[in-house]
């Protein structure tokens, strides 16, 4: 009795594994139907006016772009800060802090960005977007420094200042490359999820059909995009938005498992 | 230079502290006509977007008053007769006033809808999600060989890897007409946002209930299968009991997940304003409310959306930090 028990339970959880794996395969098999029924290179050469994607593609990564620029820097210094300088409650503050924000829902991140971004300049711009993500990127940003550093051995650090070497300059020199691949590791995945975020740029960024450089107007988004055609009645642009979420997928996939990729070899 | 850098770092971390007070502060101002307007009731009103015409506005109803006791003042208290004359002439006049100025209409708006679907399409997630995760995470730690068990570790992060977008538009064109054939109703319900929401936290829950799971001392477990205990048992008697804090904090850090999202929700939800009469009827949460109507609204419109916001941002810092602080620090 205890036996089958045990065997019912053990083919139970093999089950829900089977059906995790199967949700992605499912959902992966859709994709590459749907998306390479309407996919064609001709997309990667045309607008969104034109029937391509090549300036939401462009679009979406210079804003994922312009938020890791901001968004790593900001959040690396404040995971330092974090694990190297700061003692006791106020550094353990910004660490749940920062837990939270990590967990915030998106959309009210974006509609935060377009109270302080959108309203005072006026609309929707590549900016808005941009800030929008990096907010988003922080937390993941901080939180990765905070968990690497934490591994390096107290040693390195010793080792480095009875040398005689500055606080800054041991972890910049030292402690830093001590746990360079991790971190990186950390930023490429907070890249991928930032990458194929929609909520926080829908009244940010918003999109465009047009090619655009110019950060001061709506940007294009291909996320943002893909929403919209998706929503469409023509069977034309439900198509192109497979099309564009199957590049998408492929683009956030990649990006993951190179940062995991990065971390195997290392190990 | 290290003090410059020392206090950049600083900065930087303050940032996060000034970010969060900030996100609070603007919702609230943001907000603020639709609390004045509404007050906490919004969030018991089930009309949104509603005109009601009001007989007139309270000012005017005051005004008129005011000038009756002064009238009555004048005439002297005997002449209460006349007074009530004046009162029905009064009448008369706000009634003059509502003929002439027909706008005196008010635009209603109550939050009751978007907090129900958000609470009830949370909640089929979680009791849809909940048993495979479960049943994902003993694999994971306990059953699967080494191997095995990191190939599909793997996979199962690239589940939750995939954009939220996507999750909605294979659930609009392929899981929900499936499920409606099953159960019946329509498409696009709460019952069908509430799976793909509960496909989409999957994932992520079974990933931290995986690493609660390996918290367990193996000279535990060890001890229980020398005893002659089955894996069923060692399960149940030594690893659940020893990471159920964790697990209970990775259950509700899973639930603040899915109360914020937008896009997989936003193509199954149905986005109407109207209280699901069943399981399988369409509704609306907040995230959909906003990003549906956000680009339209303005005035109190708006603000009702940054009321909603307020809500949600409120209900989800609650719901993480009863996650990290309580059960998960205690997981520690």
């Amino acid at each position: 009795m205890r036996l089958l028990i045990n065997k019912i339970f053990l083919g139970l959880s093999i089950g829900s594994a089977l059906i995790g794996l199967s949700f992605l395969a499912w959902i992966l098999i859709t994709l590459f139907m749907k998306g390479l029924g309407s996919f064609h290179f001709s997309l990667f050469l045309n607008d969104l006016i034109d029937g391509g994607l090549r300036n939401l593609i462009i679009g979406q990564m210079i804003l994922a772009g312009l938020a890791s620029l901001i968004g790593i820097p900001l959040g690396m210094t404040a995971g330092i800060y974090i694990q190297e300088y700061g003692q006791g409650k106020y550094a353990s503050l910004i660490r749940d802090l920062s837990d939270i924000m990590m967990s915030a829902p998106s959309i009210v991140i974006g509609a935060f960005v377009y109270a302080i971004v959108v309203v005072p300049m006026g609309g929707t711009s590549g900016w808005a977007g941009a800030i929008a993500l990096a907010i988003m990127m922080i937390p993941v940003v901080i939180n990765t420094t905070d968990s690497m550093l934490s591994l390096v051995p107290r040693e390195l650090r010793e080792a480095g200042i009875a040398l005689g070497a500055s606080k800054y300059k041991v972890i910049i020199d030292i402690v830093i490359k001590a746990a360079k691949v991790g971190i990186m590791t950390g930023i490429l995945l907070a890249f991928a999820r930032i990458v194929g975020e929609t909520a926080p740029l829908l009244f940010t960024s918003e999109t465009s059909n047009y090619f655009t450089l110019n950060l001061n107007e709506s940007f294009p988004s291909l996320t943002v995009s893909i929403y919209d055609l998706a929503n469409e009645p023509e069977k034309s642009s439900r198509d192109l938005a497979w099309a564009a979420s199957f590049i998408l997928t492929v683009m956030v996939l990649i990006i993951n498992l190179t940062g995991r990729f990065v971390t195997r070899n290392k190990k | 230079m290290e003090k410059i850098f020392q206090k950049l770092s600083l900065a930087s971390a303050t940032l996060v502290f000034v970010l969060l007070v900030g996100i609070f502060l603007t919702l609230y101002s943001a907000a603020k006509p639709a609390i004045d307007e509404f007050g906490l009731g919004f969030i018991t009103n089930p009309e949104w977007n509603k005109e009601v015409v009001v007989p007139t506005t309270p000012d005017a109803a005051n005004k008129a008053e005011a000038l009756n006791s002064n009238d009555d003042t004048i005439t002297g208290e005997d002449d209460v007769m006349i007074a009530d004359e004046d009162d029905e002439i009064a009448d008369e006049d706000e009634m003059l006033l509502d003929d002439e100025d027909e706008s005196v209409t008010k635009t209603i708006y109550g939050g009751l809808v978007p907090i129900v679907g958000t609470l009830l399409s949370t909640l089929i997630a979680l009791v849809f999600a909940l048993p495979i995760a479960m049943g994902i995470a003993v694999f994971l730690a306990e059953i699967a060989p080494k191997n095995i068990s990191n190939i599909v570790g793997i996979a199962i992060e690239l589940l939750a890897a995939i954009p939220s977008i996507i999750f909605g538009m294979w659930g609009l064109y392929y899981f929900a007409p499936i499920v409606a054939d099953i159960v019946g109703g329509y498409q696009v319900s709460l019952l069908t946002a509430g799976l793909v929401l509960g496909v989409m936290i999957l994932p992520f829950m079974a990933a931290i209930t995986r690493d609660s799971m390996n918290t367990t001392p193996a000279v535990l477990k060890e001890s229980a299968y020398a005893l002659g205990a089955t894996k069923f048992e060692v399960i149940k008697d030594i690893i659940f009991p020893y990471s159920k804090v964790g697990i209970i904090g990775s259950i509700i850090l899973a639930l603040g997940r899915a109360l914020g999202e937008t896009m997989a929700v936003a193509f199954l939800i149905g986005s109407i304003f109207e209280l699901p009469k069943a399981i399988n009827s369409p509704t609306i949460s907040i995230p959909v409310a906003m990003a549906n109507n956000f680009g339209e609204a303005s005035g109190l419109g708006e603000s009702a959306l940054f009321y909603l916001a307020l809500i949600l941002f409120i209900i989800s810092f609650a719901v993480i930090s009863l996650a990290k602080f309580y059960f998960l620090k205690k997981a520690k």
